[in-house]
């Protein structure tokens, strides 16, 4: 190194012996931050893998996967929300999960999953819960990720714009369009088990 | 009878909160002549009772976080190495020198550029003075806000009661810390606990946002405090801070700091008044 070096180094770097010292506190420090700010997410970073996946071991995969990732890049972390900068991650994962399970093709998160979900599977549920989690599931995306960000993680349109890299406009219109889907699978529900009573 | 085409994501934007003033007063004045926009906020309204009636989340298994504990306590050794591979903070490596000439050039640029830093480093400190003596006691109510949540242990007397909750804290702290209900403005009060902050013991007041816990931590202000409320964000949680009657508050949460002087506000105009 030059000149540059020499004449800066003893300004920033006090002692070089006590520089290990010093990095092995820092390490430990950041891990700790790293718990106090991320753990807390953990079940929205799981409820999010969730119904992107909507699958509980594939989420599990995904969330622990997220959770490296995201502690070996925590120092991109620029101190704002938390839980939005863990979901990213979260979302990432999965897109990355779906396309090795497709032979390394990578595919939008949008067209991830064919929905197989009927709604034989909807009224085969038995709690009125179970059977609102299996009517969010059979959204397509990327009307049900916009949908559980907003609802069930309360993201502002602008998170969940930055989130799922579209404009905020898109974000809008695709919430509209869940919460009618959404509207018209519950009402027909309703309407089939009135029949069957 | 159905909504108008055009006010169809004004709706959306209006139960999620998401709209200016200018547009929130359009819409609403829209509202009372549009029998068919009332009709569609009312089924987007029923959706989202719904949704927010049933507990729809998912919780992290047990195993799993196990496992994430494990795998970041492994992780954090290794994170060592790296760490001191990494170049000391500034090492532009555009300004390395190549030869005599450039040597000597660049040694004014470096010679300038320190003065400024010096310059920029002693002005930073001057400004950040008065956030340096706070920056602890946050760390300490992120800290007590995070151990509520995590531990589940949010409040000791859990009521929506102003009137339990207040008479709760006497003869526990020797303080009397104001308790309103601001349910009407969306935070619905939900319970009282004590909790630790620099070796004393403080009034937790808390409240709910939504999803949200809002801890409002209430003490004796030590030092004369501006009334007026300083707002903060750190490790991605806001915090706002205020005084009024010889009492310090610090409000803590993970919602927006926006949201959270909304509180601040919400909560002052009722012990006022």
């Amino acid at each position: 190194m030059g000149i540059g070096t020499r004449f800066f180094r003893p300004r920033l770097v006090s002692s070089t012996r006590r520089r290990d010292d010093g990095d092995a506190a820092l390490a430990a420090a950041r891990s700790e931050q790293f718990r106090l700010v991320m753990l807390p997410h953990l079940d929205s970073a799981y409820n999010f893998a969730r119904y992107l996946a909507r699958d509980a071991t594939a989420a599990e995969d995904i969330v622990q996967d997220a959770f490296l990732r995201a502690f070996r890049s925590f120092d991109s972390w620029r101190g704002d929300s938390a839980k939005s900068w863990l979901l990213t991650i979260v979302r990432n994962c999965f897109i990355s999960s779906v396309a090795a399970r497709n032979g390394g093709e990578v595919v939008a998160a949008a067209e991830a999953v064919a929905d197989v979900d009927t709604p034989e599977s909807i009224l085969a549920a038995r709690s009125e819960a179970a059977m609102l989690r299996a009517t969010i599931e059979s959204l397509p995306e990327p009307f049900r990720e916009t949908l559980v960000l907003r609802e069930l993680e309360e993201l502002s349109y602008k998170e969940i714009a930055q989130l799922t890299n579209v404009p905020i406009g898109t974000v809008m219109s695709r919430i509209a369009r869940a919460r009618t889907m959404l509207a018209e699978l519950l009402l027909s529900r309703d309407e089939g088990r009135r029949a069957q009573s | 009878m159905s909504a108008c085409q055009d006010k169809l994501l004004l709706l959306h934007g209006l139960v999620d909160d998401e709209l200016d003033a200018a547009n929130s007063l359009a819409i609403e004045a829209h509202l009372k002549s549009c029998p068919g926009c009332s009709e569609e906020l009312a089924r987007i309204e029923a959706v989202r009772r719904t949704l927010a009636g049933a507990s729809l989340g998912h919780r992290a298994p047990d195993a799993l976080r196990n496992r994430i504990d494990q795998q970041l306590a492994e992780a954090a050794p290794r994170a060592r190495p790296l760490a001191s591979q990494r170049p000391p903070e500034v090492a532009p490596s555009r300004w390395q020198p190549a030869g005599g000439a450039a040597a000597i050039a660049s040694r004014g640029r470096w010679a300038s550029g320190g003065a400024v830093m010096g310059l920029a480093a002693s002005l930073a400190l001057v400004f950040a003075m008065p956030q340096l003596t706070t920056t602890n006691m946050q760390d300490q109510l992120v800290a007590s806000h995070v151990r509520s949540l995590l531990a589940n242990h949010l409040v000791d007397i859990p009521t929506s009661n102003r009137h339990v909750v207040k008479p709760w804290f006497n003869g526990k702290i020797d303080f009397a810390p104001p308790v309103v209900d601001l349910a009407d403005r969306g935070f619905p009060l939900v319970g009282g606990r004590l909790d630790y902050i620099d070796g004393k013991t403080v009034a937790a007041i808390v409240y709910h946002r939504r999803l949200h816990s809002v801890n409002l931590f209430v003490r004796p202000a030590e030092a004369v405090l501006p009334e007026v409320g300083f707002t903060t964000r750190h490790d991605g949680y806001s915090l706002v801070r205020w005084s009024r009657g010889g009492l310090e508050f610090w409000a803590v949460s993970d919602i927006e700091p926006a949201e959270l002087n909304q509180f601040r506000e919400a909560f002052e105009a009722r012990t006022q008044a």
